[in-house]
């Protein structure tokens, strides 16, 4: 069943018990009570709001999430390993069961149980993980070449499908990032990597025949400098083919709703009293913060309710606002730090398993705060992404906690 | 990549560092470009941004500036600021505020089509307060207020309101105030208003609204994104507003109340007085009246289908807007023309004395008087109003020197009151005139006759032939009538005058004394006790009624102090009484504070004893020989005139 030289025993031996890297653990705390405290903030405004009490909810989330640490870092990595595919069996089945039953503001993506809302993309970001890091465990020959990577591939092209019904945008880049970074820890080359997004990208340049025909030439040129097998070759030609010529009938498929949907994704600037006003009440909020801010909890466009979402999706506006540019430097310093501790972990772990996981991880973390960040200066489009640990909601808190838990195992493991 | 010589997993290891390494740069990019981006906008473009945020939540609220008073000659006060209230609705929700203004409604008279269209206007101002009712007495408050936790909600502040203590007498001189329409606020005069303003409407408001509005102020309130006032206190401060000017008028409203008082009840008209030395507006009153105090903070659609749909028109004001055949008292401006141009003097008789008629052409136009006055001469033809004296009159002078001289006197013109709207007068300008409207040889010089006698194509306001009756009271251009009283307007004179010689004139209004104060005169027994009066008496034939009676006088005839006019519409019923000529006599008399003759009673007859009554005067025949006119435009404005109105009011 646990394939692969045995470097996890010889880490399992020399391994330590505990927490792993305490640095990780201690700003991971710090970054969870700072957020509390923003989350706090942002309910401090002038209308009467459901926002005003949400902090106390996620302190209550905060101490379950604590408590899915403690677990999650006290299972060993070959049980881990072990229950992977039946954890992912159970995400997938999730998934399927939200598309039928699940509820939610705009799409279909949580499962409601009393009071409490459950988002099971969250559940199968972690599961993917576990499910690849495990496949992709071993095998190193196997990986070399394309055709060794159509397992991984198939591994999260069902979760990423599933959350893309929804339609849960968000959730299908981080799957993608999942993949990307899955695979480059692996070891698989970055050619094979590129033959295999190659089709994607056919598919968002198939809208021009031009720009579309030029990246297909490049890639059969890439095929063929690269001496690809041939029946790989021609796998990837008619992948990008296909998707090349799919491109316009999947897009008229779609309802008008659903493409007004996806291009304010890409310009919420198209849609100034949706996405677009969200967008430029950030900007405001951010740029009058200035150098210092206005003071913690004083921010008037928060306090106005100016600001949308303030208390999960524009949560760093709130930073921005009241803390002014030294809160928000604070801020992103305090997440390189945390994202570089766990890239630490991810780096000297000798298990391959856990050092997969710890990996993938990262990448998530970072996209997430890349793409929240940067989405409330109008760098990146309105997704929807939360903010590790400033953005209220408890799924995402408890499974970070849940993947903390997995980097400290690999951390202590070793 | 798979070197025989190094085993794979340290190969892998190898290419492992490298990745982590490149993973490692790209955080630090990401979280570079991050603070490179905030960088930007938060230090580089972050006063822009404040600015943004200030104008976000700043709402600027204007702060209405306290309306000017207005005082008569007296110092009493004619229009006021009192304590009032208005109540208005916090922005929400539509329903919860259709909600609150249906519990409203029993307490402030809201009827279903009011709310309905204050509805509207909250949908298209969804952000701000909807005002209700701007002018709420004070139980109406204690009701609401009685109530709160029903309406929490509504929103009572204290405003000045505006009062008009003399109501019903001045309301045609003061107009009323009421909230800026949208088609004012496009209207170049109100530029830089804003909407919800009041300002004046109509009348002396309206006229001197730039004096007595002042400037209005600002005070900038912090809202949320719903548009909810959250602090009183924004970071900016409040600009004061600057209060209007007071002004006091010419007007003498206790002599105005007076006039008020005894205008006979259920008739129509108009009476004005004017001070001839200053050319001050002592009394301008137009009846039937209504309240302006209703008209102020927006007047009840029901009440204003009333005015408006009232037959007697209580919105018209019939001094100024109203226009009239002159009748008699256009025969002093035949008497002018002619003893200007030396067709005639005082004593000149005419060929054919009066038997009741004059035969002209193949038509006989009559006299009031069926038996006639005999062989007058023109003081004594003034003294009895004899038509045939007259019609042969303007035959002498002729159709152009008439017209023309009609003309020169400003006839044609308006008499410059400072009102917002006045009528000008209208006189045939000459032959081509009569050609475009009847054809070359479709009339004939009889409308001479008919001219002459102030009947015929021509309409008056009462304001205009007060002009010319101040002109034969003092023989100097007279100085344009105004209500506001100040210097610059006492400077101001018409740019014509009688151009007679005074001893002429002396004549003309020896003439208008025996009118008054002989017998045989027609206004005797309307002489006042110590002042000798002179006055014309006027009996305006109309299709539509029994005629409209004139009176214009002034007192005293050689030292005049006062210019009366009074017109009271079908006010000369059965040829017994002239309705008009008492409250004219009656307002000069309370005036100078004089007293009249024992004899003198509200309405008597004007005949002479001797007259038998005649059931109804005869209508000159050529009136109803014209043909009828072409077109209606070709008229000036028949259907606006009160003519037309009255026909109107007759179906």
């Amino acid at each position: 069943m646990i394939p692969g030289p045995t470097n996890w025993m010889r880490a399992r031996a020399g391994g330590r018990s505990g927490i792993g890297d305490p640095a990780l653990v201690a700003v991971a705390g710090l970054l969870t009570v700072l957020g509390i405290a923003m989350i706090y903030s942002a309910g401090q405004v002038e209308l009467p709001s459901a926002v005003s009490g949400v902090w106390r909810r996620q302190l209550v989330w905060a101490v379950g999430a604590c408590g899915a640490f403690y677990l999650a870092s006290r299972v060993p990595l070959r049980w881990l390993e072990w229950a992977s595919p039946w954890l992912y069996a159970a995400s997938i089945c999730l998934l399927i069961l939200v598309l039928v039953i699940g509820t939610g503001p705009n799409t279909r993506s949580w499962l409601s149980f009393g009071p409490v809302n459950l988002q099971p993309a969250e559940l199968a970001k972690l599961a993917t993980i576990l499910m690849l890091a495990r496949d992709l465990t071993g095998h190193e020959s196997s990986r070399q070449r394309l055709a060794g990577v159509w397992r991984p591939l198939a591994i999260v092209l069902a979760p990423f499908g599933l959350v893309l019904v929804q339609p849960d945008l968000g959730s299908a880049l981080i799957f993608s990032v999942i993949l990307i970074c899955a695979l480059v820890w692996a070891g698989v080359p970055l050619a094979s990597i590129f033959l295999l997004l190659s089709p994607a990208v056919s598919l968002v340049l198939g809208f021009s025949a031009v720009v579309w025909g030029v990246w297909f030439v490049a890639v059969v040129a890439f095929l063929y400098l690269r001496r690809t097998f041939a029946l790989e070759a021609v796998a990837v030609g008619a992948a990008n083919l296909a998707a090349g010529a799919l491109t316009l009938p999947l897009w008229n498929s779609l309802a008008e709703y659903q493409q007004n949907r996806l291009l304010v994704f890409l310009n919420p600037g198209i849609d100034p009293r949706g996405a677009g006003w969200h967008l430029i009440q950030s900007k405001v909020a951010i740029g009058s913060g200035g150098w210092f801010g206005y003071g913690y909890g004083n921010g008037p466009q928060k306090r106005l309710a100016f600001l949308p979402e303030q208390h999960t999706d524009f949560i760093f506006s709130v930073v921005g606002e009241e803390l002014g540019f030294v809160g928000v430097v604070a801020f992103l310093l305090l997440f390189a730090w945390f994202l570089s501790r766990v890239l630490r972990v991810a780096r000297r772990s000798t298990n391959e398993f856990g050092s997969i996981a710890a990996f993938c991880l990262f990448g998530v973390w970072t996209a997430h705060v890349a793409i929240n960040v940067g989405m409330t200066v109008g760098l990146m489009p309105v997704t929807g992404l939360p903010l590790p640990f400033l953005s209220y909601g408890g799924s995402f808190l408890f499974m970070l906690f849940a993947g903390l838990g997995v980097v400290s195992r690999v951390g202590a493991e070793r | 990549m798979n070197t025989p010589h190094t085993p794979p997993r340290d190969a892998a290891d190898s290419v492992l560092r490298t990745r982590g390494r490149a993973a490692s740069l790209v955080l630090f990019a990401i979280i570079g470009i991050l603070i490179a981006a905030f960088f930007r906008l938060q230090v580089l473009r972050s006063s822009g941004f404040a600015l943004r945020s200030v104008e976000n939540r700043l709402r600027a609220i204007p702060i209405p500036a306290p309306r000017g008073g207005i005082y008569d000659r007296n110092g009493r006060l004619v229009a006021e600021n009192i304590p009032g209230y208005s109540i208005s609705i916090l922005p929400g929700k539509v329903d919860s505020v259709r909600a609150t203004l249906d519990r409203m409604a029993p307490y402030l008279g809201l009827s279903e089509q009011e709310r309905e269209a204050l509805l509207t206007k909250f949908r298209r101002f969804r952000h701000l307060p909807l005002p209700v009712k701007d002018n709420v007495g004070f139980e109406q408050v204690a009701a609401i207020e009685e109530r709160r936790p029903e309406f929490r909600r509504a929103v009572i502040e204290m405003q000045p309101r505006r009062y008009y203590p003399a109501g019903r007498a001045i309301a045609h001189v003061i107009g009323y105030v009421s909230e800026i329409s949208e088609a004012e606020l496009e209207r170049p005069e109100f530029e830089g208003y804003e909407a919800g303003r009041v300002i004046g409407k109509a009348g002396i408001e309206r006229q001197y609204q730039h004096v007595l509005g002042g400037t209005p102020g600002v005070s900038y309130v912090e809202v949320n994104a719903r548009g909810s006032i959250v602090s009183e206190f924004g970071p900016r401060p409040n600009v004061s507003p600057v209060p209007g000017q007071d002004i006091v008028l010419g007007l003498d409203l206790s002599l105005q109340e007076y006039v008020d008082s005894i205008f006979p009840e259920g008739e129509r008209g108009g009476v004005v007085a004017l001070d001839p030395r200053t050319g001050e507006v002592l009394v301008l009153y137009s009846h039937p009246t209504f309240d302006p105090n209703e008209f102020v903070g927006g007047i009840s659609a029901r009440l204003w289908n009333t005015l408006r749909s009232d037959p007697d028109q209580p919105l018209l004001n019939r001094v100024s807007y109203a226009a009239y055949a002159a009748g008699s008292t256009w025969k002093l401006v035949i008497s002018t023309l002619g003893l200007r141009n030396g067709v005639f003097t005082i004593d000149s008789h005419m060929p054919t004395s009066c038997r009741g008629a004059l035969q002209y052409g193949t038509r006989a136009f009559r006299c009031w008087k069926r038996e006639g006055h005999g062989s007058l001469d023109l003081s004594e033809a003034i003294k009895q109003s004899c038509n045939v004296f007259f019609y042969q009159a303007g035959l002498r002078l002729g159709l152009d020197a008439l017209t023309a001289g009609a003309d020169a006197l400003g006839f044609n013109r308006k008499s410059g009151l400072d009102l917002p709207v006045e009528r000008a007068g209208f006189y045939p300008p000459g032959r081509e005139w009569y050609d475009r409207r009847y054809g070359r040889r479709g009339w004939t010089e009889s409308v001479v006759l008919n001219l002459s006698i102030g009947q015929g194509e021509t309409q008056q306001t009462l304001i205009k032939m007060a002009q010319f009756y101040t002109a034969l009271a003092t023989g100097e251009s007279p100085i344009v009538p105004h209500l506001l009283r100040n210097e610059a307007m006492e400077g101001r004179r018409v740019e014509w005058s009688l151009e007679l010689p005074e001893e002429r004139r002396l004549e003309l209004v020896q003439a208008l004394t025996r009118v008054v104060n002989e017998p045989g005169g027609t206004a005797y027994r309307h002489r006042l006790n110590d002042v000798l009066l002179a006055g014309k008496t006027g009996t305006a034939q109309n299709p539509h009624g029994p005629p409209h009676s004139w009176f214009l006088g002034f007192a005293p005839a050689y030292d005049p102090r006062i210019v009366v006019a009074a017109i009271v519409e079908y006010g000369h019923p059965d040829n017994q009484a002239a309705l008009a000529v008492p409250v004219a006599t009656r307002l000069a008399a309370r005036y100078l504070g004089v007293t009249r003759p024992a004899d003198a009673v509200a309405t008597t007859p004007i005949l002479p004893d001797t007259a038998p009554p005649v059931a109804r005067p005869a209508e000159p025949i050529a009136l109803r020989a014209l043909p009828p006119p072409p077109s209606p435009r070709a008229f000036p404005s028949p259907a606006a005139g009160p003519e037309a109105l009255a026909e109107e009011a007759a179906r």
